[in-house]
């Protein structure tokens, strides 16, 4: 393959820019082989994250023109010949150098989420969940935190100020899971309408759109939470959809 | 040169390292009412374990209920080729179905069985479909049940502070000193116990399935506190890595391919590992396709496919295939699933498999054969710990996961780490709590010795000249391969070995660019130390052992030789020299031994 160009973002918060780099580019490679080739020959200081090489563990969230997604997984030739490619951090959270962002906003939100409550086994002290009643919260638990739905979620993008009362779509489907969850007893209800502020979603899809484990982020996680809010506030018919197992279908 | 500056931080118990092992210790240590702190290279959630594809093993009995944790444990040092330690080997197997039932009350969601109960899967060196899953994503759901669990119980977490080296006061540990990624400034722990859980040294070689951050960090700061290691010639090369395209050779493909229907094969079509039964697994290996074939579902009246050998067979044969001329395209052996099994199936049971080839090779899973090579995946060798309590030889040091040794012997089974990790970080989250209890008072600290650690990371700054620690890293990663891969001499060991030291004295002179603040330059230059450290204890035990075994495999010493088979080669840190050692392995009781004689 011809050598490629890359537009990277260099700096810390205060003053950064694009820095141009020509690498070369071999069969099969990724954005982040191409970010560890400029690092290794010209550029041993750029700060990027990375840890699994293989889109799983959502450490390399990058904007590449512009668009949220995983630099591990994100091949080489799918540009144009000669395109320049631009990479830069994802802009929802505080820049500490070059593509690294300070994401911690999502560790404090995972903490407010309250946790699993566990019901009493069966008779005989075992669980029993059916595979039919894991499927849909086991959806939500393939997510890898890569935090790319945050990031592009407007609610948050360009409005500092709704950060403290809103969760993002990434603790929307944390808490679908744990509603959905077999054995949690827990009413979620109020937490979900004022701390983790569902109701300014307005359903652009948008991070939908760019998760790379393809979850339903919308469909299956935050319409079916935003329509049962209303049944949700009358404990008694909560208690019942919770016991009956029975659960509305997702629109 | 002014004093270098840092900040302090006080706890009972400090955990390093938070994949498996580490959460579910603090998550123990913390249950015990002592302060604990969790320290980790990356963000919290990203640690090794989230990788782990194909299950935890563990005798639940739900899907053959003829399977306890007798087989589990005979299954296990048999896979180590008997030289893991027996008594943690046995606690691990008896203990491994309550951990697993745990994660599920802290609300992991395991694929079920047609009762409701965890379904079990099948995998190499296993006699009973054992192995505890989520799809091809189990670690995931561990880490990240652990992780969600872990944040509720008041455990302070230390994320992206590197540990540089262990403090002590006296004869017993009292800390860990590092720094933080995030912004270069310097670190100190105080604690009355320390649990390392800081994974493996899989970064030393070139082609491997280990991230970054498998620098041998616990194996290192271990010894250089005077810590025994034990075992460290002993590394697992994974059979099944991608080969092509260059770019991802190494990632792992999952040994649940196999233990779901997958199939090697040479470039002549040839399910070759019929070739390639050892005399020892003869008894329960069967010798033609139609009995492997029976095998899947009836497992009580037929022997066990051999594409599910351990993992060190499976790797030599593969690797045999190649050197004869009968391999893939580029440079693997075929593994086909898609011939065997239904599209549906495939995408349902390996979804992260098919997106990974998909995605990255161009390859349709469900389709095509995949083309597979080994990968260095995984050390044996570690810290070496008390079973029981997990301490090192060092006092209020602990151990458990992948750094600590003896557990796995010469060979590790699949799906037997994410256990481990369970059942030996709760063992040592509890003893590191019961230790600190006991110990009282206050830990001191030589303010002179962390400032000279201090110190001497902020040299490669200040440097001229001087070479780029990348070069470094990757001549040694590349010595490592070729010089102490898979199958090794001693003549190729010794150049090793002259090599390492050629590496040391180039990285005491590395120069980094840039400033402090996340300057991964620096970073790697940080953690040569350790990555020579360990590369340099590697090579000494694989040449101490004159016999081949499990994860080492000796041209010059082919066979395998029973006085071998009862020591451990240890290494420990002497007047500034790694000293070498043979020391016999703990004797296992008469009892135990006898679930040996019954069955072949
Ligand atoms: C791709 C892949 C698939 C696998 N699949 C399976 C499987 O299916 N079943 C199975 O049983 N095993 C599997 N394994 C092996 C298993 O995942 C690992 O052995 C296991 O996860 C190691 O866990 P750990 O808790 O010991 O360490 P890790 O999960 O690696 O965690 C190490 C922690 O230590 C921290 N750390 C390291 N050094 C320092 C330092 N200097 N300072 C501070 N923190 C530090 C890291 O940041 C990290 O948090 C797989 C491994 C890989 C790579
Ligand atoms: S659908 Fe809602 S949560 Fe998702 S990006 Fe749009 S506003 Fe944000
Ligand atoms: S939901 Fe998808 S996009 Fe959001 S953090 Fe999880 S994996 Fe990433
Ligand atoms: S490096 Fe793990 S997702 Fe990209």
């Amino acid at each position: 393959m011809p050598p490629a160009t890359l537009k990277v973002f260099r700096g810390q918060a205060a003053q950064g820019d694009f820095r141009e780099y020509r690498v070369d580019v071999d069969e099969g490679m990724v954005v982040l082989d191409v970010i560890h080739r400029i690092q290794a020959t010209q550029a041993p200081d750029l700060a990027c994250r990375w840890n699994c090489k293989a889109g799983k563990c959502g450490s390399c969230s990058a904007e590449v023109n512009g668009k949220p997604r995983l630099m591990c997984m994100t091949r080489m030739d799918i540009f144009e010949p000669g395109e320049t490619i631009s990479v830069a951090p994802i802009r929802t959270f505080p820049l500490i150098r070059d593509l690294v962002t300070d994401v911690s906003y999502n560790y404090v939100k995972a903490r407010e989420v309250p946790p699993l409550r566990l019901r009493p086994p069966d008779a005989d002290g075992k669980y029993r969940m059916m595979q039919e009643d894991v499927d849909r919260p086991q959806e939500f638990h393939k997510c890898i935190e890569c935090f790319l739905c945050q990031d592009v979620c407007h609610v948050i993008r360009d409005h500092e100020e709704h950060k403290p009362a809103f969760a993002g779509p990434r603790f929307f489907i944390k808490i679908a899971g744990l509603d959905m969850h077999p054995l949690d007893t827990l009413n979620r209800t109020e937490f979900v309408r004022r701390q983790a502020g569902i109701g300014l979603c307005n359903i652009t899809k948008c991070c939908t759109e760019v998760c790379p484990e393809h979850i339903h982020i919308t469909d299956n996680g935050i319409i079916p939470m935003k329509e049962r809010m209303a049944d949700d506030f009358d404990p008694i018919v909560w208690l019942l959809r919770k016991f009956r197992g029975g659960r509305p279908e997702p629109a | 040169m002014a004093k270098p500056e840092y900040e302090t931080h006080e706890h009972d118990v400090i955990v390093i390292g938070a994949g498996g092992a580490g959460l579910r210790a603090a998550i123990e240590a913390a249950a015990q009412g002592v302060s604990v702190g969790l320290i980790c290279k990356s963000l919290l959630g990203k640690a090794h374990t989230v990788m782990a594809e194909g299950g935890i093993a563990a005798a639940m009995g739900n899907v053959w209920p003829e399977d306890n944790w007798q087989v589990h444990f005979r299954d296990t040092m048999r896979g180590g080729k008997m030289l893991n330690n027996w008594r943690m080997a046995q606690l691990h197997a008896q203990e491994a179905p309550d951990r697993v039932l745990e994660l599920e009350r802290f609300g992991a969601l395991f694929d079920r069985t047609k009762d409701g109960l965890i379904s079990q899967r099948d995998f190499g060196g296993h006699r009973y479909a054992r192995l505890a899953h989520v799809g091809d994503r189990t670690g995931l759901e561990m880490i990240r049940t652990l992780q969600y669990h872990a944040i509720h119980q008041g455990i302070d977490v230390y994320m992206e502070c590197k540990v540089e080296r262990l403090l002590k006061d006296g004869d017993r540990v009292a800390g860990a000193f590092g720094y933080w990624r995030n912004t270069g400034q310097f670190v100190m722990f105080k604690a009355k116990a320390v649990v390392l859980a800081t994974g493996g040294i899989g970064k030393a070689w070139k082609i491997t399935s280990n991230s970054w951050e498998y620098t041998g960090d616990g194996h290192a700061t271990a010894l250089w506190a005077g810590a025994d290691l034990i075992d460290m010639e002993f590394v697992q090369f994974h059979p099944t890595g991608m080969v092509w395209p260059p770019s991802v050779r190494g990632i792992l493909v999952t040994e649940s391919v196999r233990g779901d229907g997958g199939t090697l094969k040479n470039n002549q079509g040839e399910r070759f590992m019929f070739n390639y039964i050892p005399e020892f697994f003869k008894g329960e290996t069967a010798d033609n396709i139609e009995e492997a074939e029976r095998w899947y579902a009836d497992k009580k009246n037929n022997r066990r496919t051999p594409d599910l050998l351990p993992r060190d067979e499976v790797a030599r044969a593969i690797n045999s295939e190649v050197k004869a001329g009968r391999g893939s395209p580029h440079g693997g052996v075929f593994l086909d699933i898609c011939t065997r099994r239904p599209a549906d199936y495939i995408r349902k049971r390996l979804p992260s498999m098919y997106h990974q080839f998909k995605e990255l090779a161009n390859v349709d899973i469900t389709r095509e054969p995949m083309e597979v090579g080994p990968t260095c995946h995984y050390v044996m060798g570690g810290v070496r710990v008390d079973a029981d309590s997990t301490q090192a030889t060092v006092a209020g040091l602990f151990a458990a996961g992948e750094v600590a040794g003896g557990m796995h012997g010469s060979n590790r089974l699949g799906g037997n780490s994410l256990s481990d990790l369970l059942v030996f970080g709760r063992r040592a989250g509890l003893h590191a709590a019961l230790y600190a209890k006991n110990l009282g008072g206050t830990v001191t600290i030589d303010r002179a010795e962390v400032e000279s650690v201090a110190r001497a990371a902020l040299e490669p700054f200040s440097r001229s000249g001087g070479e780029n620690p990348y070069a470094i890293q990757a001549e040694l990663q590349e010595t490592m391969h070729t010089l102490v891969g898979i199958i090794r001499t001693e003549a190729e060991m010794r150049q090793a070995l002259a090599k390492i030291e050629t590496l040391k004295e180039r990285a005491r002179k590395v120069r980094v660019e840039g400033g402090r603040v996340y300057n991964p330059g620096w970073h790697i230059a940080l953690d040569l130390q350790s990555l020579l450290t360990v590369a340099e204890c590697t090579t000494l035990a694989a040449l101490e052992r004159k016999e081949s075994r499990g994860g080492h495999t000796r041209d010059d010493h082919p066979y395998t030789d029973d006085t071998w088979g009862k020591v451990n080669v240890v290494l420990r840190l002497r007047d500034g020299r790694v000293q070498v050692s043979r020391e016999p392995l703990p004797e296992m009781p008469a009892e135990l031994r006898a679930l040996f004689q019954e069955r072949k």
